[in-house]
């Protein structure tokens, strides 16, 4: 090599390298990315709340979010932590989960509530991100249901039912604020619906088999109902309503692999199987299967609830075992038990069984082997 | 891959897990053919560089040695000798800065220029030869695997005789990002490549000699597939996928077999051997030529002309910088090995040696930075890994001093292949939290042995 | 109403003294017999569970003396009254052990020894010796990523400028940081030995200088100033005989030219210094 060629070769000094253990290069994706990919899904049931409930549902989803966001800096300063924990996006993923919960007229100082629920007694107290054991929009959905059932059973038609769609929020707007519909009272009476499930639970269950058991349920689980269910035109929380949204933001965290993709077949699986058994064998006991599978916050629940990675098993036979279990609980507290809707209880007890369904599902390492007494160590 | 197209006679395998490193890095490298490093004025050999005992130095300050003459003995059965690069004189015995960090014995030797070989052992009619033959031939010259474990071959193809071998793989994989050096020795020497590997398949006595090589490497199966018919050799393709090279998954890969937790590979009947060792068993049975050298890949964004070059044996890492041009910028990390399982290096001082299969230097803002986030329970690492074991809980326990309950997720059976911590949203330093775990269980298990 | 008040009452603690008897008989019947001196030493014991007496914890140490296998001696935790307290409940005779404390024999902090490399990954020192032997220039020096301090069950090892300093007052000489070091730099030493050399390098002194400014050199001027056996010489390094050591006058006297022998004291008050900004020459 000539002389010039040499003055202009520049070698590493070598006073800037990073000592670290292999691997030395990465995945470009990191918590943050996978949080903003979650809130991608669930943008579709978002939009399908506003479209069905206008600006009541905006509201509730806005205050969620802020307080949930508020209250996590607010822990980290208490608790020495750096504020820009909240950079992570989960505490914006559970403002979001914990508006869906809710129904469409939930005051502010409900979602206050909730917040602090899910924020402070669901996540942090727990250690933070990672280290909670239950699911905290549940914790907060629950928490604010035994304590507050009538707000939080407050349903209000959809946009599409009412027959005034056009002044729908202007109607709605003022249904908003709970405490204004209890002064009015008698005034905003029409505008508080009953949701499919409640109305479910409240019909009267026949037991023999005949015709009376088959229609027990026909007003409420037929075609045209069906079709008004999967598209989200009912009463209920902001994100139990519309399924095809639900299903659309089901798809896009499939194919990030953003959920365990056992969970919902398992969990939606049971619900179908066990209800369809129930109501083959008596008919006026429990609507047919693809009711349940439409109404309440199942899909919710079976996309987004119980998918929540640090609080659903890690293994693959572990998440098939959590989607039975939830699968089999929501369905005895909805046709037995004293709910109408059991899917965030269910949740919450399957939570909790979560480290022992881990121990049962342990993974064996490739070329396991049973260790036999005649081989040495 | 595009270039041309796979022979439709190539059966294409695979194993379960794993990562696909999008930004594979081997298009720096991989259309530069191999260079030969022209002589240098000093070569620092290391004499530590197998597995096993190291060798026995045999020559003292002062002494003159030609190329290819013994440096240091095998001192035991499991090592192998050592041989001089180049001709010259012997200056004594030096540390240099060694490529785990601590500093190591080296023999530095002064090059006269002359270049001049000693004299080698004569040719073998490996055909006619029988397997013990060519085991001694294979040992006295020094071969080791290069594919980066440099475990005395020898003793690989030496398996207890109550373990029947039917089947010799040989590992052209280069699963690992950013190399190219057996890619680019399988396409310009594939005589050599597979000429050794029916040597290897004769001295181990076994029947089923197969090159698995990574289907990202076309031309090279291409030009491998044309000759392998006169050696007997088959030749199998591999899915593009990290560890594909790894020895369990290659075996299960290549023949469906499961390689049992603790045991090795010659306990379902095959041997693995690298590329690269192939190529310098054939020459070391055919012309009696020693390991003194191999080809490297000198590679990375900050350097100016990436390339593979080979390298002998004690060649310093800057003077094979200055090969490539030296760098366009200060590097983040100098790795030498691939960018999944190398070695980081403190210092530039290191010098190449027989496992050296890359030198890779990446830009700092390439460089992993891993930090103490809480595991988000994503999942991620138990896809990526290949033997199927759960990093996420392994890393837990690792923080919480856990030592004995990691036991119980099976840790020892963890290849430190690095793609969990790939994969790891929360850059957590998983594989430094399994080798923790590993060597606080190998004390306690020293310690219970000396009760 | 009142009925209803006095049968909940009357059931319930007819019921409350039903079990508690029941209680009371089966702890009788299926009670298991234990030596009452064991609870009385427990008692007496420190409780720290440091397992610097060699046993599982301090129920387990309490069990072994009152067997007889252990002797209070074997507790560095407990003060001298205790130890004896504890042998009168025993009656045995005490015999006193000397008291041992802990040292780090290493100066290099972060303002003596250069760090070469960036080192990313956990912070620990036993894992940051698997990653190619850890940041330090000096492959002999304390990695100052706590490990000991950790480890220190009575909280006596603080992190000053990158090295680890035990603190004398608060060190009992369980032995735990001892044996928690991956560079084996910690000793347990006499409590009344004050003077240490800070250097565990068994390097030439030529290249111990190139990556500190405080090593031992082996200049041997501490040796030539002491008396005779007060120092060993140990390779490239010189080391303070512990069981014949020397009183603290021996710094000035010896004048060391790398500032490498010191009282444990002096030693805390350079780094304590540095970390305030002054450094030391």
């Amino acid at each position: 090599m000539s002389e010039e060629i040499k003055k202009e070769i520049m070698l590493p000094k070598g006073e800037e390298l990073v000592l670290s253990s292999s691997p030395h290069i990465h995945v470009t994706e990191n918590i943050q990315s996978i949080m903003l990919k979650v809130v991608l899904a669930m943008l579709p049931a978002l939009a399908a709340a506003i479209w069905f409930f206008g600006i009541p549902a905006l509201l509730v989803i806005f205050w969620c979010v802020l307080f949930c966001l508020v209250l996590e800096i607010i822990w980290c300063r208490i608790a020495g932590k750096p504020a820009s924990v909240v950079k992570d996006g989960s505490a914006l993923v559970t403002g979001l989960l914990l508006a869906m919960n809710l129904p469409p007229v939930t005051a502010w100082w409900v979602c206050l509530l909730g917040a602090l629920l899910a924020i402070w007694l669901g996540k942090q107290v727990f250690g933070g991100l990672g280290q909670n054991p239950f699911n905290p929009a549940a914790v907060a959905r629950v928490g604010l249901l035994i304590a507050l059932p009538r707000q939080l059973t407050y349903w209000i038609p959809s946009s599409g039912m009412t027959a005034d769609a056009a002044n729908y929020s202007e109607v709605f707007y003022a249904a908003a604020d709970f405490t204004k519909i209890e002064q009015a009272g008698q005034v905003i009476d029409g505008i508080t619906c009953a949701t499919p499930l409640s109305i479910a639970q409240n019909t009267p269950k026949i037991l023999d088999s005949g015709v009376a058991a088959a229609d027990n349920f026909a007003a409420i689980a037929n075609p045209e109902s069906y079709w008004q269910y999967f598209i989200g035109n009912m009463g209920g929380s902001l994100g139990e309503t519309s399924t095809l949204a639900i299903l659309i933001g089901g798809i896009i965290l499939l194919s990030f692999k953003l959920i365990r993709w056992q969970i919902p077949l398992f969990y939606l699986g049971t619900v179908a199987v066990f209800t369809g058994l129930i109501h083959l064998i008596w008919p006026g006991v429990t609507p047919p299967p693809l009711f349940h599978l439409l109404t309440g916050g199942l899909m919710l629940a079976a996309f987004f609830m119980a998918t929540d990675m640090v609080t659903s098993p890690i293994t693959g036979r572990g998440a098939a075992i959590f989607g039975i279990g939830l699968g089999v609980m929501t369905c005895v507290i909805r046709i037995w038990g004293g709910f109408p809707e059991g899917v965030s209880f269910s949740i919450l007890l399957m939570n909790a069984l979560v480290p022992l369904i881990e121990r049962m599902a342990k993974l064996k390492p490739f070329g396991f082997r049973k260790p036999t007494p005649a081989k040495g160590a | 891959m595009n270039e041309q197209a796979i022979n439709k006679d190539l059966k294409i395998v695979s194993f379960k897990g794993g990562v696909h490193p999008q930004k594979d890095g081997k298009i720096l490298s991989k259309k530069a053919s191999i260079q030969t490093a022209p002589l240098l004025e000093r070569y620092q050999v290391i004499v530590s560089q197998n597995i096993g005992a190291p060798p026995k130095v045999v020559v003292s300050a002062g002494d003159e040695v030609k190329k290819g003459q013994l440096l240091a003995e095998a001192a035991g059965f499991v090592s192998v000798p050592l041989h001089s690069p180049t001709s010259g004189k012997v200056e004594g015995l030096v540390d240099i800065p060694g490529p785990m960090g601590v500093m190591t014995q080296a023999i530095s030797i002064l090059a006269d220029g002359k270049d001049e070989w000693t004299e080698l052992p004569a040719s073998i009619d490996w055909r006619n030869s029988d397997a013990d033959t060519l085991k001694k031939r294979i040992m006295e010259c020094g071969i080791v695997g290069m594919g980066g474990a440099a475990f005395p071959s020898h003793v690989k193809l030496s398996p207890p005789p109550d373990k029947k071998v039917d089947y010799m793989i040989i590992n052209g994989a280069e699963c690992e990002p950013y190399l190219t050096a057996d890619h680019r020795v399988m396409l310009e020497e594939p005589e050599k490549v597979l000429e050794g590997a029916a040597i290897l398949g004769r001295a181990a006595g076994v029947k089923n000699v197969v090159v698995a090589v990574e289907i990202n490497k076309v031309d090279a199966i291409n030009a491998m597939m044309e000759k392998a018919a006169q050696f007997n050799v088959g030749i199998v393709g591999m899915k593009v996928q990290y560890p594909q090279g790894a020895e369990k998954q290659l075996i299960y890969a290549v023949t469906r077999r499961k390689v049992p937790t603790g045991a090795l590979p010659a306990d379902v009947g095959c041997i693995v051997q690298n590329a690269g060792t192939a190529a310098a068993v054939a020459e070391a049975v055919n012309a009696g030529i020693p390991l003194i050298e191999r080809v490297t890949t000198i590679t990375g964004e900050p350097v100016v002309n990436p390339g593979n070059w080979r390298l002998r044996l004690g060649t310093p890492i800057s003077e094979a910088l200055k090969l490539c041009g030296g760098v366009k910028c200060e590097p983040g990390k100098l790795i030498l090995g691939g960018p999944m399982m190398g070695f980081a290096q403190r210092s530039t001082g290191v010098s190449v040696m027989k496992n050296t299969s890359g030198i890779l230097l990446l830009d700092k803002s390439d460089v992993t930075q891993y930090e103490s986030s809480p595991c988000i329970r994503c999942g991620r690492c138990l896809e990526a890994c290949p033997m199927n074991l759960q990093p996420s809980a392994l890393s837990q326990l690792a923080e919480a001093g856990q030592y004995e309950n990691a036991l119980k997720y099976n840790v020892m059976d963890c290849i430190e292949c690095g793609a969990c911590a790939f994969a790891c949203p929360a850059h957590r330093p998983l594989v430094q939290h399994i080798r923790r775990l590993k060597a606080e269980i190998r004390n306690r298990t020293k310690k219970e042995i000396k009760k | 109403m009142t009925s209803t008040i006095i049968l909940s009452v009357l059931a319930l603690s007819i019921l409350g003294i039903i079990l508690g008897l029941a209680i009371g008989l089966i702890s009788k019947l299926f009670g298991v017999a234990t030596d009452p001196k064991v609870d009385l030493v427990l008692e007496l014991l420190p409780g720290a569970n440091c397992g610097g007496c060699g046993k599982a914890g301090c129920a387990d140490f309490a069990r072994a003396l009152v067997s007889g296998e252990a002797s209070p001696g074997q507790c560095p935790v407990s003060s001298q009254e205790v130890m004896a307290q504890i042998a009168q409940v025993l009656g045995m005779a005490l015999e006193a052990p000397d008291k041992k404390i802990a040292v780090v024999l290493c100066g290099g902090d972060i303002q003596q020894t250069k760090v070469k490399t960036l080192y990313n990954g956990v912070n620990d020192c036993i894992s940051a010796m698997l990653v190619a032997g850890g940041p330090k220039s000096c492959a002999y020096g304390c990695l100052g990523m706590a490990s000991c301090a950790r480890a220190c069950p009575f909280n006596a090892i603080e992190i000053i400028n990158g090295l680890a300093v035990v603190h004398n007052e608060l060190c009992v000489g369980c032995g735990v940081c001892v044996k928690t070091c991956p560079r084996n730099l910690i000793k347990l030493v006499p409590a009344e030995a004050k003077v240490h050399i800070y250097c565990s390098s068994p390097e030439k002194a030529a290249l111990k200088m190139k990556v500190c400014n405080v090593p031992c050199i082996a200049c041997r001027k501490c040796v030539k100033s002491g008396e005779e056996g007060q120092f060993t010489i140990n390779g490239f390094r010189v080391e303070v005989n512990y069981d014949n050591y020397p009183g603290e006058d021996i710094v000035s006297k010896a004048g060391c030219p790398k500032n490498c022998l010191l009282t444990a004291a002096q030693h805390l008050e350079i780094e304590r210094n540095e970390e305030a900004g002054e450094v030391v020459a």
